[in-house]
């Protein structure tokens, strides 16, 4: 250990000298950031197999550790939801799904896709990975607690699929647990399913509090010298900005877990008004279920922008990349995500207009709602401008960026219905309430998240990704998601109710079956074609083609790394200098259709740039 | 190429859907025709923007494919234009939030005329209790429910006494005439949903919440529970029956006001407490008798 140290030690020294020695050879530029006053932070190499690939402190495995763990519950997901469109396509043809199974698997669902699969993927994983190389940082600035942090989501993992195995089975009480049904007999899992979901919950935010906190810290604190905050890509900016809110809104997730838990077992009434039970008075009495629905949604909705923040950053760099175009309106995008990063904490109670709440809120949460349409409504029209103009790459990374443009806005403006409080009150609580959030949460998110796999695997592995293997699992993904979820809305124009087990000789459902089969035929195909993306992933992980150093020809730092793919500390002896945006695309007298962000202007003299 | 005709056909196939549906709302029997509306003005606004949107991405797609050599324009930022888009939106907003906000003030605002109808919820089921003559509802408390006082009304309250019992899932209503539903809960969470009607709320036990309309076609329509209460919500059905006023009152004069139901209940008490004693003094007797037997 101490040698290390030493060693450590010894090359801070070598690099200052470097870095000095560098500017003094006439890269004035940079002159005005002041080198570094702290010595870098000295990293734990790991030694044995445990701690280098288990117990690790090094941010990428961790962010690795993250994403292999997340989209193992997401699989998990993906068969809750065949065997409910099972139920829904074709009742009664399997004798085993009841409704307390099926409301069971309608919960777990819900919870794993959000929570456990979009959150933890984004911030955990692409987080992890991306936040120390994309701003030049040898590592988290707190190495060790985002370790121990993905250990925590582990546990809470485990403690979440334990619930599948207790008595009772896991809760079925809907992923918006709202007391008081999630807690009474009655509904499924009503004993130890809640609880554990419970303490799996709160599991989930202590672990994320630590990782978050590492991010923040790391962004703020930990940028290489001339990286300045409006030259960070937007990944890194829709990252920061989540992890931002999800600090703030988290909390609100935990105290109502920790409410409701000390309502199941201690007989509390925080959520728990008088109620009666076969004509006997439960001992609850004075609570209020409407306060726990203003908790979740304290939490639920800016969830909603965790979730869409790190896509908006990551799918505008994508973009930028692949059409070999700088991003439209930088400023404005960075505004935009920071803007609705903080008007997403004024909306939560659209979700909640017809709750039974005040009905005047709906005027101010209606507004605020509508608000938040304006700057994502510009993020969308500075995407589409990137692509004018540009020189785009059909591959399939662009694809899945161009089917989330497509799935995002069609999601997005079916989300102006929901968010106008009367034309709320027809489609809340209908299938157009799920056709909405899936296009918008669900599919747009996962076009961005393929798309950046797609984009990043040569980073992490050294080795492409199969094109044509891609190109089948877009083409199907998409047109398969999008055929499952446009023909959903008008389920709940006819006013078919979400979380209906069955809807036996309802006069209005008789024309819905056909499309119900329709649906349900389209999500066996999709959810199959997941597996070609799998299968695409552990071929090219032995047989892809070398992808060498910066295949895309990308400008940021991460593809800027000695070694591809990057070591622990990821700079090798020097840290990287930054002199410009991460943009410089196409730029007119430069040599080639991209400047990196380290080469600095001397290199690129004739190159007319406006911005750096 | 073909990545452009794809997303082209998935633009107008989506056109194509709309136009052609099958599904679409079941016809409107309440007065809320402005929430439908509403819902096509923003069909006609947002469904615009859709199309404008992808159809710009699919022209760059078609004009901007990839040629080697080729550079992109180099402009980081175009200020005019992106004000000018800020504005367009939202004015486009505006024009979608105004109407909505309209709407929504009228449905919060109950008129006058309005006869309240209570609907009281619980796992799983469904009962009514409306104002008898003097148009007023008794107060009420959960905690005094029992089977003597089925809705927990408050003995004391005189404008109780002549409420009417609904102890059915089956609710008839006044074509033409505005109903204020008021919502109580006895349990968790429901919600009371006539798709024809357009309008709903949710049942909260602990308070009491409403919503009104004005049903104007007769005719029979389903009542779906909205919120979801546990493992037989979709099972939670009712039916609301909207007819003219001779009807009405033959069905209104079938049910049991508050005072009828108690004086037959406190009969029947009565009589179950003599059947106990008669039963008892029977069951003496056969006692009595068997040990005289045994004697």
């Amino acid at each position: 250990m101490s040698d290390e140290l030493n060693i450590n030690k010894k090359r801070n020294n070598q690099i200052k000298t470097k870095s000095s020695a560098t500017s003094g050879r006439g890269e004035t530029d940079i002159d005005y950031v002041r080198p570094a006053e702290l010595p870098e932070q000295d990293l734990y190499h790991g030694h044995s197999f445990i701690t280098k690939w288990i117990f690790c402190q090094d941010a990428k495995v961790i962010g690795v550790q993250y994403t292999l763990t997340a989209v193992f519950t997401g699989v998990v997901g993906l068969i809750l939801s065949w065997m409910m469109r099972m139920q829904l396509g074709f009742p009664e043809l399997f004798p085993f799904l009841t409704a307390e199974t099926y409301y069971q698997m309608v919960t777990m669902h819900g919870m794993i896709m959000v929570v456990y699969l979009l959150t933890a993927l984004f911030l955990g994983g692409f987080g992890n990975y991306l936040i120390p190389l994309m701003v030049g940082a040898r590592d988290m600035v707190f190495p060790y607690v985002n370790m121990i942090s993905f250990w925590m989501f582990f546990v809470a993992v485990v403690v979440l699929m334990a619930s599948f195995f207790v008595p009772g089975g896991p809760t079925g009480s809907g992923w918006t647990l709202y007391p008081p049904q999630a807690i009474l007999e009655g509904t499924p899992g009503s004993g130890y399913g809640i609880l554990l979901m419970l303490i799996s919950l709160s599991l989930f935010v202590i672990g994320f509090t630590m990782g978050g906190l590492n991010y923040v810290i790391t962004i703020l604190q930990a940028r290489t010298r001339g990286m300045s905050l409006m030259r960070m890509p937007l990944t890194i900016w829709g990252i920061f900005t989540a992890t931002v809110l999800a600090l703030l809104a988290f909390p609100a997730l935990l105290v109502s877990s920790i409410m409701m838990t000390l309502d199941k077992v201690l007989e509390t009434s925080f959520f728990m008004p008088t109620i009666i039970k076969a004509g006997e008075a439960l001992s609850y009495d004075g609570g209020s279920p409407i306060l726990f629905q203003h908790l979740f949604w304290f939490f639920g909705h800016p969830e909603v922008y965790i979730v869409a923040l790190p896509a908006f950053g990551i799918v505008s760099d994508l973009i930028s990349v692949h059409s070999r175009k700088n991003i439209f309106g930088y400023r404005m995008m960075v505004w935009a995500i920071v803007g609705i990063g903080a008007l997403s904490f004024f909306v939560w109670a659209h979700h909640m207009y017809v709750s039974g709440m005040s009905p005047w809120f709906g005027f101010f949460f209606a507004t605020t709602t509508l608000i938040i349409a304006v700057p994502t409504a510009l993020k969308v029209y500075n995407w589409i401008l990137t692509l004018w103009r540009g020189n785009i790459r059909i591959n399939t990374v662009m694809l899945f960026c161009l089917g989330f443009i497509v799935t995002f806005v069609n999601g997005g403006i079916t989300g102006i219905f929901l968010g106008n409080v009367a034309v709320d009150v027809p489609l809340s609580d209908t299938y157009f309430v799920i056709a909405h959030f899936h296009m918008v949460m669900g599919i747009a998110p996962l076009m961005v998240i393929f798309g950046a796999i797609y984009h990043w695997f040569p980073l992490v592995t050294g080795r492409l990704l199969d094109e044509k293997l891609g190109k089948w699992h877009f083409w199907i993904t998409f047109l398969g998601a999008y055929s499952i979820y446009f023909p959903m809305h008008y389920l709940g124009f006819i006013g078919v109710p979400r979380r209906y087990f069955e809807m036996y000789d309802s006069p209005y459902m008789t024309s819905a079956v056909g499309m119900n089969e329709f649906i349900s035929v389209a999500a066996f195909i999709v959810g199959a074609a997941q597996f070609i993306f799998f299968y695409n992933l552990v071929k090219s992980l032995r047989l892809g083609k070398p992808a060498g150093k910066n295949p895309w020809k990308a400008n940021s730092l991460e593809w800027l790394t000695p070694d591809v793919p990057p070591t622990h500390g990821n700079w090798g002896e020097k840290l990287p200098v930054v002199h410009r945006w991460a943009y410089d695309y196409g730029v007119p007298g430069a040599k080639e259709d991209y400047i990196t962000q380290t080469t600095p202007p001397s290199e690129v003299k004739d190159a007319e740039v406006e911005k750096t | 190429m073909y990545t452009g005709l794809v997303f082209l056909a998935v633009i107008l196939g989506s056109i194509i859907f709309h136009v052609w549906t099958p599904w679409w709302w079941t016809d409107i029997a309440s007065n809320w025709s402005a929430m439908d509306d509403t819902i096509i003005l923003s069909f006609w606004i947002g469904g615009g923007v859709f199309i404008l949107v992808c159809l710009f991405m699919v022209y760059c797609i078609f004009r901007y494919q990839y040629k080697e050599g080729r550079r992109s324009e180099y402009k980081p930022e175009d200020k005019k234009l992106e004000k000018g888009l800020t504005w367009l939106t939202t004015i486009g907003v505006v024009a979608l939030l105004a109407p909505g906000l309209v709407v929504w003030n009228n449905y919060i605002r109950v008129p006058d005329n309005a006869i309240q109808v209570e609907v009281m919820a619980w796992q799983w089921g469904w009962k009514y209790r409306l104002p008898g003559q003097d148009g007023k509802l008794g107060a009420s408390n959960n905690r005094i429910i029992s089977d003597d006082n089925p809705y927990g009304l408050n003995i004391d309250d005189p404008n109780g006494k002549d409420d009417v019992f609904v102890e059915s899932n089956e609710l008839h209503l006044l074509k033409d005439r505005p109903v204020k539903i008021l919502l109580r809960s006895i349990d968790v969470l429901h919600n009371f949903y006539v798709p024809q009607f357009r309008s709903k709320m949710d049942a909260v036990p602990g308070t009491i919440t409403y919503y009104w309309f004005e049903p104007n076609k007769n005719g029979e329509y389903e009542v779906l529970c909205a919120e979801y209460c546990g493992v037989a919500h979709y099972a939670m059905r009712g039916k609301v029956v909207v007819e003219e006023e001779e009807n009405y009152n033959k069905w209104l004069a079938e049910q049991e006001t508050f005072s009828s139901f108690t004086a037959k209940n406190t009969n029947n008490k009565l009589n179950k407490k003599k059947l106990v004693k008669i039963n008892n003094l029977s069951s003496n007797k056969n006692s009595i008798l068997k040990e005289q037997d045994v004697r």
